[in-house]
């Protein structure tokens, strides 16, 4: 275990000790103030990573886990695992920092919390930095599952538990839906490290694998990304504490599929399906996802409609950087390979903006004791520093300068522009769709920013419609973290290539390892049309902004069920509506429906075998004389078995069930087993008169003496099934296929000392069943002596009470 | 209160005496003619339900004090200690043997380990089957 490997797995230490620290320090000290050390050291080590990195030295170092199996925790940390681990440690240092003050040290179970936190971080960096797949696929699962349990954290409320399980429900599907594609990959392959699986590219895109594995590499990473359909969850996962939306749904799980893309892009990067499928589900994404951030009235689910619309336009950009690997090394490659660095570079901004964001609405809602932006207003001159924080990060996340998503916002657009001269795909209308929806949803982005930052800090303020009484500025614990998330987004606009150097080049160096020369930012690119756009999307969207009274009601035209929502509650709903009515079709309670189904599954099974093995074929060579007196007995079994089957009286189908027990008797006299027609006499007399005591002792209530009913299923399932077992006896005894071992017992009195054969195979030779029979006689014995001795007296019901 | 059977009384006395008897040659036969353990047993059984049948089961469980639950365990556990004794001498489980010995009254005679298997069979059969009829018969209901 190298230091690397302690750096990374160190959350999960350090979860295990959390609870101790709970127990002895809580009452004096926040537990946090403990757990802020480890993402603030893993940060450190991670900063120290960064001159080797970006000198293009990896780093490669391997752990066994499994080794008969290949399956190791392999830590390869290239400039894309690199930024990744640094947004998770950073934002993780301050989404701690901002939970000690968020949360109260006395009312909350601080031990679950900072625990499913731990859990969360080592798993995502661990997943950012794994090579071998399947550790890749047991982190990904980790943080579904640690998301679920963050989720659900207040776990009382209704409305957490079921955020949680639909996050979980749709994320462990995709997540699922990965590792089939990763066992795709493998097999083709037949490696389980990602770099050689890039090394092997050729391989896969050959393979006739190749576009099923594409296919649920994507679905897993749309689902976890909430792309759209599957981002329905977000929004429901809303119902977390703040710092955990913060972190998992703003800055580090929802971008684990943006990761992924990204990782997966030198394998699939090229083909027309990923280029056209992470653009359009991108470009839908971010269209759909500002279009519902407007409707919202609680702050939280705009946040989370706006992350889903900025996920969706990272994908975008991911996607037409996809492209740069169906070009060689060259000027096309550049082209579209600054798309990819786009979508790099917004992530982080995104990273950056959406957690001061969210830790923003935390303060607000932690404050005034309500998110709903139709109470809020006026809170500028309560909370200026929070509005200090809110102005930058809207105005950021609307594309405005000086603020970093300025400058990924028109890198965005420049994308976009080259997705719609790509010709080398031909599907023209989807390549002219694209910028224009992508601008038009850039026009939403602003509305939704702009109602973001005016309705709880503009207007009038009215103390009288919220929860809490004295409204004042956060303390300063809770401001810090958001206002070093605010400074570096002033900051990187003014210094975009130190990032750009140091951590963005080499992250992109790791997708296409190629390239001819570094990317720089610049802020100003003259008069091109992103300057246009961007001056577009600021006109039209104040004035949409300003009129917003007048056409939000388009809204209310659409129908209330005509959402995705609506849509997965209705199916799930379905589904188990369809599989109880399924279920109880064939689940009936009665035991006749089940022996109808076993005798026709027998019987069909047996005559299946008999005609494709072919083997009805009858010989009647070997078969002895008939006589008289076989014809006899036959006939007259056959009278009483009919008398049992149609007589309305039971105690006649007794007595003939009797009589058939003593033809049997004469039967094993003719064809000379005396043992046998002695036991059968004996155990016959003894089962019929049990059964004589069985109908003595029928209720009295419902006793009618009536006919069997008929029905025609049972006639046809009793006659097939006799037919079948008579075809197959007839088969199997006109065939002997082995001489039989009858000759040996035949030495009865040399061997066992006794005349008598039977006897001497059933005590001697074959002892051991009849040891075994007579247990089981005297288990019979002794179960009939405990059901009548020892059942209570009372009815069922009581016996369950006293139990 | 119960008629007085004078004359189904005193044939079950000589019957019993009858089908005892019988029911013990079947069991001794079994090992060179038809009988055996099952068979045996079955028809003692039937000697004893028949006492049962004709007096009343105070008066038998008096004159016959014996737990046929018991029995039937006795039954079971003998027949699988006779398996386990062919172990002791190096044998297979259940492995029989047999000898021909010269006893003074009954001359030259066949012991065969497998009659004491038989005895456990034999006892397992009454047991249970006495055991199943006569709580049947004591039940309530």
């Amino acid at each position: 275990m190298s230091f690397l490997h302690f750096t990374i797995l160190l959350p999960f230490i350090a979860a295990i000790v959390v609870p101790f620290i709970y127990r002895s320090f809580n009452h004096k000290i926040h537990t946090g103030w403990f757990v802020v050390l480890v993402p603030v050291f893993i940060f450190i080590n991670l900063l120290l990573q960064i001159p080797s990195i970006s000198n293009g030295e990896n780093i490669l170092i391997s752990m066994p886990w499994i080794p008969s199996l290949e399956i190791n925790f392999d830590i390869y940390m290239d400039g894309l695992a690199l930024m990744f681990g640094l947004i998770i440690s950073g934002i993780g240092a301050l989404v701690v920092i901002y939970s000690i003050f968020y949360m109260d040290k006395n009312r909350e179970a601080l031990h679950n919390f900072y625990i499913y936190l731990l859990l969360f971080m080592g798993a995502m960096l661990g997943l950012v930095s794994s090579d071998n797949v399947f550790v890749l696929y047991t982190l990904w699962e980790l943080t579904s599952v640690s998301s679920f349990l963050l989720i659900a954290y207040w776990y009382e409320r209704k409305k957490s538990r079921e955020g949680a399980l639909k996050a979980m429900i749709i994320t462990v599907f995709g997540g699922l839906a990965m590792l089939a594609g990763l066992i795709l990959l493998v097999m083709i392959t037949d490696t389980y490290s990602l770099r050689e699986m890039i090394a092997n590219v050729d391989l896969i895109q050959e393979s006739a694998l190749f576009i099923p594995a594409l296919l649920l590499i994507l679905l897993g990473a749309f689902t976890k990304s909430a792309q759209f359909p599957f981002s329905i969850w977000l929004p429901d996962a809303m119902e977390a504490p703040t710092p955990v939306s913060a972190y998992l749904h703003s800055a580090t799980m929802v971008k684990a599929g943006i990761y992924l893309v990204a990782r997966m892009t030198p394998i699939f990067g090229g083909s027309a399906t990923w280029f056209w499928l992470v653009v359009g589900i991108g470009v839908i994404t971010l269209f759909y996802g500002s279009v519902r951030a407007i409707r919202q009235t609680d702050l939280k689910a705009l946040l989370a409609f706006s992350t889903i619309s900025q996920l969706g336009l990272i994908m975008s950009l991911l996607g037409v950087g996809s492209a740069a690997f169906y070009f060689n090394p060259g000027e096309s490659q550049q082209l579209y390979a600054f798309a990819l660095f786009a979508a790099i570079f917004h992530l982080f901004n995104h990273s950056t903006f959406k957690g001061a964001l969210f830790m923003v609405v935390g303060i607000i809602d932690h404050e005034t004791g309500t998110r709903d932006i139709r109470r809020l207003g006026g809170l500028l001159s309560i909370m200026p520093i929070t509005f200090t924080i809110a102005l930058i990060g809207s105005l950021s996340m609307a594309g405005l300068p000086p603020f970093n998503g300025f400058l990924s916002k028109e890198m965005f657009f420049t994308g976009m522009l080259q997705a719609s001269e790509v010709d080398m795909f031909s599907l023209e209308w989807l390549a002219n769709g694209c910028p224009i929806l992508a601008w038009i949803a850039s026009i939403f982005t602003f509305i939704y920013c702009m109602i973001l930052l005016v309705r709880p800090f503009l207007g009038t303020f009215k103390p009288d419609r919220l929860p809490k009484e004295k409204v004042h500025e956060a303390p300063i614990g809770m401001l810090i973290p958001p206002i070093i998330l605010g400074s570096l987004v002033v900051l990187i606009f003014f210094f975009p290539n130190i990032l750009g150097q140091y951590i963005l080049n080499p992250a992109i160096a790791s997708i296409v390892p190629d390239l001819e020369k570094p990317f720089k930012i610049t802020a100003w690119h003259g008069f091109g049309p992103e300057l246009y756009m961007t001056i577009g999307v600021i006109v039209l969207g104040l004035l949409l902004f300003v009129s917003i009274k007048k056409w939000n009601i388009a809204f209310r035209v659409l129908p209330e069920n005509l959402n995705l929502n609506y849509l997965y509650s209705s199916s799930l709903e379905n589904m188990e509506k369809r599989s109880v009515s399924f279920t109880n079709r064939y689940m009936t309670g009665s035991i006749r429906h089940y022996l109808i189904y076993i005798f026709v599954f027998v019987f069909s099974v047996l005559a299946l075998a008999l005609i494709t093995l072919n083997a009805i074929d009858f010989d009647f060579s070997n078969y002895a004389y008939v006589t008289i007196y076989d014809v006899g007995i036959l006939l007259a079994m056959i009278v009483a078995a009919l008398t049992t089957l149609f007589t309305r009286n039971r105690i006649t189908a007794i007595v003939s069930l009797g009589a058939v027990g003593y033809l049997v008797v004469m039967l094993f006299v003719i064809f000379r087993a005396p043992d046998l027609a002695l036991t059968q006499m004996v155990v016959e007399t003894a089962t019929t008169a049990l059964f004589l005591l069985c109908f003595y002792h029928l209720p009295k209530l419902g006793k009618k003496v009536e006919k069997v009913k008929f029905k025609l299923t049972n006639l046809i399932v009793s006659i097939l099934v006799g037919v079948t077992v008579t075809i197959l006896t007839l088969v199997a005894t006109g065939h002997k296929l082995f001489t039989p071992i009858t000759e040996f017992f035949e030495n009865a009195y040399e061997l066992a000392g006794a005349k008598n054969i039977v006897n001497a195979i059933l005590v001697d030779f074959r002892g051991f069943d009849t040891m075994l029979e007579i247990a089981v006689l005297f288990i019979a014995g002794i179960g009939v002596y405990t059901l009548i001795k020892l059942r209570s007296k009372g009815s069922d019901t009581d016996e369950a009470e006293t139990e | 209160m119960k008629p007085n059977d004078v004359i189904l009384n005193t044939v079950t006395k000589l019957a019993a005496v009858i089908i005892f008897t019988f029911s013990i040659d079947l069991f001794w036969a079994g090992h060179h003619f038809p009988g055996g353990g099952f068979i045996g047993g079955l028809t003692t059984a039937a000697g004893i339900v028949l006492l049962y049948l004709s007096f009343d089961i105070e008066r038998i469980e008096k004159n016959l004090p014996i737990d046929y639950k018991k029995m039937a365990a006795i039954g079971v556990l003998i027949a699988i200690f006779t398996g386990l004794a062919g172990m002791i001498y190096g044998d297979n489980f259940l492995e029989q043997t047999f000898g021909y010995f010269n006893i003074p009254i009954f001359g030259e005679t066949e012991l065969a380990t497998a009659v004491l298997f038989d005895v456990g069979v034999a006892l397992a059969v009454i047991g249970t089957a006495v055991t199943i009829i006569t709580s049947i018969s004591e039940d309530e209901l």
